[in-house]
């Protein structure tokens, strides 16, 4: 049987959005930054907005997010992505701006940045993938690394007293009168991946409404960085991230939620 | 008739930004170039013509910013000093590799470190040599004058755009703070979004408009093949750079027996060092390169089969020497004369150097 004969009318339950390219995506199986830039890309085209979107890669796993994302796309220098997307945003204050990063480009070297471009209220959306660690220079300690987690520079696990805190960046940009939403989701089943998608919809769309910065986390994992088959890797993520970074809005309409 | 203006060298070139269309300009306060955003802000260029102004949380991010806005096409600057420029040096590589086309200036103080708020030339290597990571060249424009300051704006942007580079103004802290009379032009109206469209669409991240292919920026070339090429294609650029855009002045060259090089302020300097030599008999030109990348090395050369010696003078230890020796390739001799620290030097010193070092030594 041909594919067509098997996928008969009705029978059809995924369609791929044709704002992902064809080429292979250069994540390890079971990352989550494949479904990270899925549903980006979807929201991208259910608004009808892909002639006016510009997308911003980090330096990361995601520096090939433009060899995937089927729109026009700027590669920015390690953590600058929301200064890239600043100037893009400021001359072209119609379109759809958003940066896509990793923990170390967002939290560590890029911190000065973000915590700026949020304190303006950029109109841009920022989608933050907090793996808490350093994928793609092999599994090295990030500003997110848990506390007693293990990584390559932290071997013995992260100890807080010669290492460091872990930073919570999203619970720390939604302090600021710039942002106007501010959420943190995951991707690993898909319950988590429709409200996640729910998220950066609205993100978007707040964008589109000229509301400011909008914030999206996805807490993720990292694999091959942690060391786990995939399955086992998003149990440690339920069992270790959420506790400490747990999901759900942190401010919605530019509000803190009470907790 | 023109407009006149007395002004600053610094809101010679924010003016300059201005008249010429620039869309955007981003800045960090630091001495001696802050006149700069503090001009743009007090024009409200936004009212003028539509042009943004921004100040960044850093040089860095000045840069970057200046990154994001060139890669959609607009015409964007930047402008700083020494040590704001050693941290726009990430962003300046990326825009090189990326192609992007932008200006930046550089009000030179010295170094290193923090170094002193007084003029300098100490940033030349820097400037001409690509200064930061990787096989780049950068076009370098240096203004002797608060006019060129003015004009290097438009005509930075133009080259800019021209070779899709980054372009340098590289002057220093007198051309930026002294005042002297400027003609201005007439406005030239910023280019509309659909002109962008149209002139750049076949580069520019603009949005995939009317269902265009995806346009990327990137400095990523992770096959070396790809990247072996993509420098072969930079350096066919700066090839190109030096067949077409080679600019500098020559002043009493004709019958010259000695010849002073300069650029900037100490250009200035030199030419009434010329005239002091020239009173007490010596037969001294000057050569000024308006270029400082690509640079005059040809006409260095033939100057070479004329004179008897040259001196190379720079308010630093002695960089832009090493070009003009390259460029003599051995037929006579070439020193240099300099005052750092801030020290300007005088034109009686520079004629003083060259009957020591050069026609004495
Ligand atoms: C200026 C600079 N410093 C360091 C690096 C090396 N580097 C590349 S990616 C990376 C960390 C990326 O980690 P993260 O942002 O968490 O993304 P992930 O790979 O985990 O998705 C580092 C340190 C670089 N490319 N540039
Ligand atoms: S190294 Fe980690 S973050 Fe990078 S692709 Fe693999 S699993 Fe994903």
């Amino acid at each position: 049987m041909t594919a067509e004969e098997i996928i008969k009318n009705g029978q059809k339950v995924f369609t791929k959005t044709k704002l992902l390219t064809d080429n292979v995506m250069s994540y390890c199986p079971g990352c989550g930054h494949g479904t990270a830039h899925r549903i980006t890309m979807e929201v991208v085209e259910e608004m009808g907005m892909e002639e006016d979107t510009i997308g911003v890669a980090p330096v990361g796993c995601s520096v090939l997010a433009y060899d995937f994302m089927n729109i026009d796309m700027q590669q920015a220098a390690h953590g600058r992505a929301p200064a890239v997307a600043t100037g893009i945003s400021r001359l072209w204050p119609n379109k759809m701006v958003f940066t896509y990063q990793g923990d170390g480009d967002l939290a560590a070297i890029g911190t000065a940045e973000t915590i700026h471009a949020c304190n303006r209220g950029e109109n841009i959306v920022i989608i933050f993938v907090n793996n808490g660690i350093y994928g793609m220079t092999g599994g090295q300690m990030a500003p997110t690394t848990l506390p007693n987690m293990k990584s390559s520079t932290s071997p013995f696990g992260r100890d807080v007293k010669m290492m460091g805190n872990p930073l919570k960046m999203t619970e720390l940009v939604a302090q600021l009168p710039g942002t106007y939403f501010v959420s943190r989701h995951a991707v690993h089943s898909p319950g988590h991946v429709r409200k996640a998608k729910k998220a950066i919809k609205k993100a978007f769309e707040n964008v589109q409404a000229k509301k400011g910065t909008q914030f999206v986390e996805i807490v993720s994992n990292c694999n091959s960085g942690w060391k786990m088959t995939p399955t086992k890797s998003n149990e440690w993520m339920v069992e270790n991230m959420f506790p400490f970074y747990p999901l759900g809005d942190i401010k919605v309409d530019g509000k803190l939620i009470e907790k | 008739m023109g407009e006149f203006k007395l002004m600053k060298g610094n809101e010679a070139f924010a003016e300059g930004l201005i008249r010429s269309g620039a869309d955007g300009y981003f800045g960090y306060p630091i001495t001696p170039q802050s006149e700069v955003i503090e001009y743009l802000m007090a024009e409200e260029p936004h009212k003028r013509t539509g042009m943004v102004v921004l100040q960044a949380e850093s040089e860095v991010a000045a840069i970057n910013m200046v990154y994001g806005g060139a890669a959609t096409g607009k015409r964007v600057a930047t402008s700083s000093s020494s040590p704001g420029i050693s941290l726009k040096l990430e962003g300046i590589s990326y825009m090189a590799g990326a192609e992007l086309p932008g200006v930046i200036l550089n009000v030179v103080r010295g170094g290193p470190g923090l170094g002193t708020i007084q003029p300098s030339q100490a940033d030349y290597n820097q400037a001409v040599k690509g200064g930061g990571h990787g096989d780049y060249n950068l076009l370098v424009l240096a203004p002797a004058s608060v006019q060129e300051m003015y004009d290097f704006a438009g005509l930075g942007m133009e080259l800019a755009f021209k070779y899709r580079t980054p372009v340098m103004v590289l002057s220093d802290g007198v051309i930026g703070q002294m005042m002297e009379k400027v003609i201005l032009s007439e406005q030239v109206t910023r280019l509309t979004d659909e002109e962008i469209y149209a002139k750049y669409g076949d580069w520019a991240t603009v949005g995939r408009t009317n269902g265009r292919e995806r346009n990327i920026i990137t400095s990523l070339h992770l096959k070396s093949e790809k990247m072996e090429a993509h420098n072969h294609k930079l350096a066919a650029k700066y090839k190109e750079m030096a067949e077409e855009e080679i600019r500098f002045e020559e002043f009493e060259t004709e019958d010259a027996e000695y010849l002073l090089v300069a650029f900037g302020s100490s250009a200035r300097i030199s030419q009434n060092a010329v005239k002091i030599a020239r009173a007490k008999g010596i037969k001294v030109g000057l050569l000024r390169p308006i270029t400082l990348f690509p640079f005059p090395k040809a006409r260095l050369n033939e100057l070479a089969d004329q004179v008897k010696g040259m001196l190379s003078v720079e308010m630093n230890m002695g960089q832009m020497v090493d070009d003009v020796r390259l460029a003599v390739n051995g037929k006579i001799k070439v020193e240099h004369f300099g005052r750092v620290g801030g020290i300007i030097p005088t034109s009686d010193e520079i004629v003083e150097a060259l009957e020591q070092k050069i026609i004495g030594g």
